[in-house]
């Protein structure tokens, strides 16, 4: 009847009556039209501030909240309903602001004032009410505002006040370690207590407080071990007891936080971690193992073992509990079985070995979470006498796995085969499977590793070309596989032809030059090949050319086509290759020699120098140059680069070895055009040898005199020598006055390094402390307005010599930094000497937005680590 | 520690969403769709446990609902299953074999009783009974109120007559 009478004010619908019509809408389009009306009716509401309804409306608005429509409007009727005095309003406003609220939102700085009230309240459930809104939702602020009532609550009388206290307690010290020191002793009296809820809370909040203060830790272990062993035995003794009763253990939930806080306790302490075995010891044997329960228990009985301090006998103890466990049919007690085997492998490698067949089952599982945890696991087991048996258990798994795990497989085996491989032969021979099987899933870094490992094993030249031509014939869908064989036909294909190099494990095939041709046919004509591929394609077609006569004008008519592509790469290429066909026999053998052999070493070293997304630089490989500075690039550039003494050392773009050689990095043409960089032109020489992209520039350079100066060697050996016979015959061809692409192969010559003619930036002091002074260089690409070239130099100023120096730098978004490596990782004492790195500086707001960038600079002092960190906005304004 | 705690119906709609953790409304909105894509999707008898952005979610499924909990890497996965079975179990004590629609028009009441069970990510309570008593003291509070309130109307509403 009342509430009829009160209805009259409001339009308000009842909350089931609300959720009811929601429920009832059959499309998205009506419930937003019900909550549309639902939501006015509240804000309605609000505004005539109806007391009666507050309650109500803000138990609609929580539901409305949950389907994901914005409730901002409300967040202050929490507020105001946190303050009223009674308890069913409070109940329901805490409760909408930990809903609506987190405790990034500038309102909650608001409530602060009615927790404080609250947490002094006469009743302990609104006590309750305040304590588990602050531990769900407070800020750093709010934590040290009331920090003292919280640590008061933590002796309240209640038992209930003083759990929820304890938990309140690790939210604060978890914003404000600072305040930990204030929590140590109450937190330590917890743990004396009887009443379950209390101890688990105190025995969590000593774990958290161990976690963040060595003194928290130091007094803990010193005062509580005994006391805490005591307390599990107990525990683990005692009758059955209903209340905490779980599939027959007294509180499984108290053991787990007990044996994880002994954990802490053991850890490094040989004295507390020997006051603990024998209970370790006895849960590990007596615990029950077939619920969740005991196996939770277990588990972390487990964990704990492997932590402490070393006790033999119990390791094998743990390592039999995670082998019963990975034998157990229930899929979630193998996977924490996998998840803790890794752990194990680092001190019990062998023990670990011996469960080897069940783990590579385990990759098979049918179950994801399961196949990646043992994934990773058979990962770490490999080694030089398990890999061969490994390689091949996953390769062959590989065939028949799911879609969605092939990627992570695929990374998988070509890091073990590439890592462990014992021979070339097999590394190809596997490399050749997993492309052929999933190529589409190889990263370019891999395949481009297989090649210069092809490049290098000279005897295994033709063994490999029939090798891909076979499986081309089988999985050509398979893009990297594709290119793989592009390339080697494109460089050994006589091989393929003349069965050249057979090895006795192999069949000789029967294959025509025509047919050669006809791979890279397929491969060009071919659909789905992206433009990389066609870009090689055509290269491996210009190098056919003429090493096959019979072919040549069969691979004219299928570069002509080309000519009209919408892609400028491949015209460009398609033009010219026809061109040098067609009208430059006498230079054509000479320009399309074999490749040298690529260089291992560097490659790897310029591989880890230009890992994507790696803001440390690792400075293991690189060439060091007379000038001092490191310069990982390939030797075969080195060789080219006539520049690199006199001129600033050539920052590669971080492209891969064989893009520039095959000159597909589709980058880098573009780069070029803003003429006259000095950056690239010492690594691009081959790439304009094949691509001929540069423009023309002026041939004056000294490059080419000192090429024309070999004119007179006739029989050519090194790439350098093909280079000037190149250059020689096609300026002669050129002479003779014949088409524009003469202009274009005289271009290819070096251009001289041109003096940076942008606005000059000063240098900046960007960082110096006590120990380290860094200074930034800077310099612009022309024509780029946006990239910076930064060159930053480290001075020690201590007298200690700094080893493992890295430096690390971080930018905000607008910003892209790219790092060369470091021109070495020591540091020497007191100024003699430096350490010099470049980075690249895109600034995507150039003109609006300075550089900004944060560093951190770690390095070793007599092998102790050292660590700075600063942040540096002192950068010249128009970078 | 338990980042969130999420309660999702096999057809994808949110019943209880509660964070530890700070998340702002677009991430949580984008946590919530990302998670029920990959919880729901996978197979029964699979194991419960998903890695997920670097953290686990432990889930399980319980008739039409699942309930996810995220936690860190270290934490104990099978604990953390054994919690959500205590929850399931205290709210099934509390409606009497509770359905998702109890939780639907009742979901404040899960979410008091959740608040009883967890702070700050944490357990707070391994006795079911004594949750029971706590809600049952409180809910008590609201209906005497309630009843002082109502009253209190009823006098008014005797004297303005």
């Amino acid at each position: 009847m009342q509430s009829s009478i009160m209805n009259t004010f409001s339009s308000g619908t009842r909350l089931r009556d609300m959720i009811r019509a929601i429920r009832a809408c059959k499309t998205a389009a009506e419930e937003r039209a019900v909550v549309r009306k639902e939501c006015a009716a509240i804000r309605a509401s609000i505004n005539e501030n109806d007391q009666d309804y507050m309650h109500r409306n803000l138990a609609k608005l929580m539901f409305i909240h949950m389907l994901g429509y914005p409730t901002h409007f409300g967040q202050m009727e929490c507020l105001k309903l946190i303050a009223s005095p009674g308890f069913p309003e409070k109940r329901i406003g805490y409760l909408g602001l930990m809903l609506l609220l987190d405790e990034r939102q500038e309102v909650l700085m608001l409530v602060t004032n009615s927790l404080k009230q609250d947490l002094n309240h006469i009743n302990q459930y609104i006590v309750g009410l305040a304590l588990c809104a602050l531990g769900n939702i407070c800020s750093a602020e709010m934590a040290r505002d009331l920090a003292p009532e919280v640590e008061r609550l933590l002796q309240f009388r209640d038992p209930n006040i003083r759990k929820k206290a304890a938990l309140c307690s690790i939210r604060i010290i978890k914003k404000v370690p600072d305040l930990a020191e204030n929590f140590i002793n109450p937190a330590i009296a917890l743990l004396r207590e009887k009443h379950h809820g209390v101890l688990i809370t105190g025995v969590q909040l000593c774990t958290d407080l161990c976690k963040i203060s060595t003194e928290a830790l130091e007094l803990v272990r010193k005062k509580c071990t005994d006391g805490l062993v005591r307390t599990l035995r107990d525990l683990a003794n005692s009758p059955y007891s209903p209340e905490y009763d779980i599939a027959g253990i007294t509180d499984p939930f108290l053991h787990i936080r007990l044996l994880k806080l002994l954990r802490v306790l053991g850890e490094g302490d040989a004295d507390a971690s020997d006051s603990m075995n024998d209970i370790l010891a006895q849960v590990a044997t007596k615990t029950e193992s077939n619920k969740v329960a005991g196996n939770a228990i277990l588990y972390e009985c487990v964990q704990t073992i492997m932590s402490i301090e070393d006790n033999g006998g119990l390791r094998v103890l743990a390592i039999n509990i995670l082998g019963r466990f990975l034998s157990n049919r229930d899929n979630n007690i193998r996977y924490v079985a996998l998840n803790m085997l890794m752990k194990a492998v680092t001190f019990d490698a062998q023990a670990v070995q011996r469960h080897r067949a069940t783990i590579l089952e385990c990759v098979k599982d049918s179950d994801a979470s399961i196949r990646k945890r043992a994934l990773e696991l058979v990962y770490v087991l490999v080694n030089e006498t398990n890999v061969k048996p490994l390689a091949k258990e996953l390769i062959d798994y590989l065939k028949v796995s799911d879609h969605d795990f092939r990627g992570d497989l695929t990374a998988k085996i070509c890091s073990i085969v590439a890592k462990f491989s014992p021979e070339k032969i097999w590394y190809i021979d596997q490399m050749l499977k997993v492309i052929s099987e999933a190529g589409n899933f190889v990263k370019d870094e891999v395949w481009h590793a297989l090649i210069v490992v092809i490049s290098n094993a000279s005897e295994l030249h033709g063994y490999t070309v029939r090798a891909l031509y076979r499986a081309f014939q089988t999985s050509a869908e398979q893009e990297i596989l594709v290119r793989v064989t592009v390339w080697c036909i494109g460089e050994y294909g006589d091989m393929l032809v003349n069965n050249v190099g057979m090895l006795d494990i192999e069949d000789s095939i029967t294959v025509t030059e025509s047919d050669a041709v006809d791979v890279v046919e397929i491969a060009i004509k071919r659909h789905a090949s992206d433009l990389t591929t066609k870009a090689m394609a055509l290269v491996a077609l210009l190098k056919l050319s003429s090493r096959f006569l019979s072919c040549t004008e069969r691979i004219r008519e299928i570069i002509v086509p080309f000519k009209g592509n919408f892609v400028l790469e491949l015209q460009q290429r398609s033009i010219e290759f026809n061109s040098i066909v067609a009208r430059h026999q006498n230079i054509r053998s000479t320009l399309v020699e074999r490749m040298p052999v690529l260089d291992e070493a560097t490659f790897v070293g310029r591989r880890a120098g230009s890992l994507p997304g790696a803001a440390s630089t690792t400075t293991a490989t690189s060439v060091s140059l007379p000038n001092g500075v490191a310069k990982p690039v390939a030797p075969l550039v080195d060789l080219l680069d006539l520049s690199s003494d006199d001129a600033p050392a050539p920052s590669s773009s971080g492209g891969d070895l064989l893009h520039d050689l095959l000159g597909v990095d589709l980058s880098l043409p573009s780069q070029q055009s803003g003429a006259g960089q000095s950056s690239n032109s010492g690594t691009d020489v081959l790439l304009d040898l094949l691509s001929i992209g540069t423009p023309s520039a002026p041939s004056s350079s000294s490059t080419v005199n000192i090429l024309s100066s070999n004119a007179s060697i006739e029989a050519p050996v090194s790439p350098l020598d093909d280079l000037s016979s190149l250059s020689i015959s096609s300026r002669t061809t050129s002479n003779a006055g014949a088409a524009p692409v003469m202009d274009l192969l005289d271009g290819f010559s070096l251009s001289p390094p041109t003096e940076n003619n942008g606005p000059v930036h000063p240098s900046i002091t960007a960082f110096e402390s006590s120990h380290v002074r860094l200074t930034f260089d800077f310099s612009k690409e022309p024509g780029n307005p946006q990239t910076t070239i930064v060159q930053a130099t480290f001075i020690n100023l201590s007298s200690e010599t700094y080893t493992d120096f890295v430096f690390q730098a971080a930018v905000p978004k607008f910003l892209q930094l790219h790092l060369d490596p470091a021109s070495s990782n020591t540091l020497p004492a007191a100024g003699n000497g430096s350490i010099t790195q470049n980075l690249k500086v895109t600034n995507s707001q150039h003109g609006k937005k300075s550089l900004i960038m944060r560093v951190r600079i770690a390095y070793k002092i007599n092998g102790k680590d050292s660590l700075e960190e600063g942040q540096i906005s002192n950068f010249p304004r128009g970078l | 520690m338990i980042h969130f705690v999420l309660l999702i119906s096999r057809q994808g709609k949110v019943r209880l969403t509660k964070w530890y953790s700070p998340y702002s409304q677009k991430e949580r909105n984008k946590v919530i769709r990302e998670l029920s894509a990959v919880v729901l999707s996978r197979a029964p008898k699979l194991c419960n446990f998903v890695e997920w952005r670097g953290y686990k979610v432990v889930y399980k499924r319980y008739a039409s609902l699942y309930f996810c909990m995220c936690i860190d890497d270290e934490d104990n996965e099978l604990e953390v299953l054994e919690m959500i079975h205590h929850f399931v179990e205290i709210l099934d004590r509390y409606f009497g074999s509770v359905c998702e629609l109890d939780l639907i028009f009742n979901f404040h009441k899960a979410y008091y009783i959740l608040d009883e069970l967890l702070i700050a990510g944490e357990l707070q309570e391994s006795s079911k009974k004594t949750v029971a008593r706590l809600i049952a003291a409180q809910d008590s509070l609201v209906e005497t109120a309630k009843e002082e309130a109502s009253s209190i109307s009823n006098i008014i509403a005797q004297a303005t007559k």
